[in-house]
């Protein structure tokens, strides 16, 4: 075998591999499928555009907890905390004068990362049941905070009388659902260039390691604590804002933003789609909450039994959830 | 008795049979997840399956009270050593968001299956004629059946202790939540010991939940409703401990029902900050192992 | 300073309870050394090492790294100062790649790992570096691939790599070959010797053959205090080591 031969394969593999990984944040063609998407069903399903707000809302709710649970591996039951938070500030916000949008934007997802600042401080320490508990009790607290303080957040019966100003005094809040759904659209485009900035940074690299090894993070001189505490404060940031985006385009905020099920929820769309992949968000959102919206009007209970039977059938068999599948099926 | 003293006594006297059921229901909780570190958040269901069982057979069948009981726990024993072969044991060990996302999958189905069968109102439980009524204990009486849930889980604690002390199963249990490789090392069939241990969990927890049908209501969003407070008996307590449960329901169960009395507009809150700055100083909980 | 030691234990203490497993141990490892920490099961190996990287607080005496203290420190802190260690059992980023296991170690190392704007991929350097460590320990081929696929014997291999990324002063290997079939125990060996001179190097293990083959200082450790220290034929030939074994192997000759 001729020497030279082998060199050569040696350095051309050397060259393929280290470029390989250089190269991993570079935008592919296929990333700009879900844009394209949101675009076409602008223009394909006028009438739906109130639905379509939402889901892009939530699309942005549920990239935030990717960061935290697909990236970081922390296992939360209390992400609705901080998209709860957003919701009411934006809220409050604009049933009492200042109605402004962008704002409200900033002024929830400032709140909500206080939120998630304080309550990392102290939830972030601890690993397993225990931090699933706290994050549990964070936000049950704040649920039932809310609750009581109905004088300023309507309580049980919502937050009522917001009134959102037009975005840059121009962009009028219409009937159809036009201007919130480009208002979401952009929103979310700007959170998800954010969260994928961050998720290829050596940063968002180290995260994946927290996640597959703490203890081999901790033996290479990985500040994990401080690592965690900032992923999580950005996660807050950014599930507040999808809280003030609904609130501000549904003018309504009510304790379901706060909820268990509004954790849980996110928890399920993001395993269906798949966890700790950027786009996961894109399709278990979607199809989340377009089967919801089909389905559980015509029966409830049923609704309930297919998604846990779903969530029990995809922990067991569909691991990765469809971009999971996609990848064993590209194989 | 002056007022203050009597409102404290009451309290305190409801308190503690409201912490006899929360203790009941999750003791198995904190074991199984001591032994299988696994997060069943799904706890909750036997409880609720026990209650349906019980107040199915009570009203719709007339059965005695006792008996319904033990069907009650019986029920749920099976059923869960039927969920625990199927599901659980594939998650052994695994990832901790399959298991919260397979036992939350189980509430969801749990509360279609109870809507479907039982319907959504919420099931009727009236306590046994023998055991209704007051019981005069001279300076006071208290409520029969309050009364005999307390004598319930004093006598509970006690047996779960003797139990884990003396007989050979429990010997067996206490090391393999202490250490469970050195526990199979030695020999012990930690399979079916988890199997074993679930079903005295989930049978207690189906027990409990019929016992305190009329203080936790049986309806299908039972599992969910609850959750929080067994999840807080259990990370406040301690894993893999039947001490560190009984103490956390205590404090639980007469703080809310203290709570409840006295500052029903602070609602649960301070319970909840309670149980962040308990965790906060001890995470493993009060009972928890370093 | 010029007399420092890589490492130093002084008057080391820990107990659980009335278990001693560090009984004021005295413990130097000097500068380039290819050391060896032995002993019978239970000896105090594992506290040893735990208290060394900081994993366990002592309950008295000092650890010193180069000279300095840091007994105070974290984990994280000691591995900034120079301290890199290997686990027992596997302890790697499993679904990550080698090349990615190894980059995350150098990323801490170059201080970069804390940028969340720019692109990893930007920093060829520590990309590069991660390479031509794999390259090094023969396992370029594995590069690309996630170490929870590869063969054992390869994942232990990537563990050291994994700590020479930190570029360390000093090196604690914990049982490096321990789960490896027998016939690839020369090649962890052989990566063991071919490490660069000025690491000070420390192997916790029980393989006799191996710790021959490697150590030139031996410190046999039992129930939490140091029983003799010495280079090899010392060792092989004390009465109170063999003792120590109890006939359960001649030093040298046997297999584990």
């Amino acid at each position: 075998m001729a020497t030279e031969g082998l060199v050569r394969t040696g350095v051309s593999a050397r060259r393929e591999a280290i470029g390989a990984f250089a190269r991993r944040h570079r935008y592919r063609p296929l990333e700009a499928l879900p844009w394209a998407a949101a675009i076409a069903a602008f223009a394909v399903f006028p009438s739906y555009l109130p639905l379509g707000s939402q889901i892009l809302a939530t699309i942005l709710f549920a990239l935030s907890a990717d960061l935290v649970l697909g990236y970081a591996g922390i296992v939360t039951l209390g992400h609705a905390a901080f998209f709860g938070t957003g919701a009411y500030t934006a809220g409050i916000l604009a049933a009492n004068g200042w109605g402004e949008p962008i704002s409200g934007l900033f002024a929830g997802a400032a709140a909500a990362a206080l939120v998630g600042f304080l309550s990392g401080l102290i939830v972030l320490r601890t690993t397993g049941l225990a931090l699933l508990m706290q994050t549990l009790v964070v936000a049950t607290l704040l649920h039932e905070a809310a609750n009581k303080a109905s004088w300023i957040t309507g309580g049980d019966d919502g937050l009522q009388g917001m009134d959102v100003w037009p975005i840059f005094g121009l962009f009028r809040f219409d009937l159809f659902g036009r201007t919130a759904y480009v208002y979401c659209l952009v929103v979310l485009f700007l959170g998800w260039w954010m969260a994928r900035r961050v998720v290829h940074s050596p940063f968002g690299r180290s995260l994946t390691g927290i996640r597959e090894n703490v203890l081999r993070m901790h033996a290479i001189g990985a500040p994990v604590v401080r690592r965690r505490l900032v992923i999580y404060t950005i996660s807050a940031a950014l599930a507040g804002t999808s809280g003030a985006l609904i609130a501000q385009t549904t003018q309504f905020v009510g304790l379901g933003t706060l909820s268990l099920d509004r954790s849980g929820g996110v928890l399920i769309m993001l395993i269906i789609g798949g966890v700790g992949r950027l786009y996961g968000a894109f399709i278990g959102v979607p199809l989340y909450m377009i089967a919801q919206d089909r389905f559980s009007e015509v029966e409830p209970v049923y609704w309930y039994f297919w998604i846990g039977l779903l969530m029990v059938i995809v922990v067991l068999f569909g691991r990765g959830g469809v971009l999971g599948l996609a990848d064993r099926l590209r194989r | 008795m002056s007022d203050t003293l009597s409102a404290i006594v009451s309290i305190g006297f409801h308190g503690v049979a409201f912490a006899m059921v929360l203790y009941l229901i999750s003791v198995g909780l904190s074991v199984t997840m001591g032994l299988m570190g696994f997060v069943n958040l799904a706890h909750g269901v036997f409880a609720m399956l026990g209650g349906y069982v019980l107040t199915s057979l009570m009203n719709r069948q007339g059965v005695p009270f006792a008996v319904a009981l033990a069907a009650a726990a019986l029920t749920t024993a099976i059923a869960s050593v039927a969920i625990e072969r199927l599901l659980y044991r594939r998650l052994y060990g695994g990832d901790e968001l399959d298991q919260v996302l397979l036992t939350m999958g189980l509430i969801f189905m749990s509360v279609a299956g109870a809507t479907y069968f039982w319907g959504p109102v919420q099931q009727p439980m009236l306590p046994p004629s023998w055991l209704s009524g007051q019981i005069d204990f001279g300076f006071r009486s208290f409520p029969g059946y309050r009364s005999f849930l307390i004598l319930c889980g004093a006598v509970l604690v006690t047996v779960l202790w003797l139990g884990l002390e003396r007989t050979s199963v429990g010997v067996q249990i206490r090391a393999a939540v202490d250490n469970l490789r050195m526990a199979q090392s030695v020999g012990i069939n930690t399979s079916r010991l988890f199997t074993l241990t679930f079903a005295l969990g989930s049978g207690l927890a189906g027990l409990g939940g019929a016992l305190g049908a009329d203080l936790l209501a049986i309806n299908p969003s039972y599992a969910l409703d609850n959750l929080i407070y067994f999840l807080i008996v259990v990370a406040v307590g301690g894993l893999g401990s039947i001490r560190g449960p009984f103490a956390a329901a205590l404090l639980l169960g007469i703080a809310d029902t203290g709570f409840k009395y006295l500052l029903p507009e602070l609602g649960a809150f301070f319970i909840y900050a309670l149980t962040m700055a308990i965790l906060l100083w001890r995470p493993r909980g009060l009972f928890g192992r370093a | 300073m010029i007399n420092g030691a890589a490492l130093e234990t002084r008057a080391l203490c820990k107990s659980f309870g009335a278990l001693r497993v560090a009984d004021s141990i005295d413990f130097r490892l000097e500068r380039g050394a290819r050391h060896a920490l032995i002993g019978p099961n239970g000896a105090g190996k594992t506290s040893f090492v735990n208290l060394v990287t900081g994993a366990l607080r002592p309950d008295a005496g000092a650890i010193l790294i180069d000279g300095a203290e840091v007994t105070a420190l974290s984990q994280s802190a000691r591995v900034k100062r120079g301290l890199a260690r290997t686990f027992q059992v596997t302890a790697l980023f499993r679904r990550l790649t080698a090349l990615e296991n190894v980059t995350l170690a150098i990323a801490e190392r170059e201080g970069v790992a804390d940028d969340l704007l720019w692109p990893a991929g930007r920093h060829q350097g520590v990309i590069e570096e991660a390479y031509a460590l794999l390259e090094a320990l023969d396992l370029a081929e594995e590069a690309l691939r996630p170490v929870n696929t590869l063969a054992y014997g390869r994942q232990r291999l990537i563990e050291i790599a994994v700590a020479l990324g930190l570029a360390p002063k000093v090196l604690l290997l914990d049982e490096p070959a321990a789960g490896v079939p027998s016939s690839e125990t020369g090649l962890i060996a052989g990566v063991v010797e071919r490490l660069p001179p000025d690491i000070a190097v420390l192997i916790i293990d029980h393989d006799m053959d191996l710790v021959f083959r490697l150590a030139r200082r031996i410190t046999v450790l039992v129930e939490g205090h140091i029983l003799v220290e010495g280079p090899p034929e010392a060792i092989a030939g004390d009465p109170q080591v063999r003792q120590v074994y109890l006939g359960e192997r001649a030093p040298g000759s046997a297999r584990r």
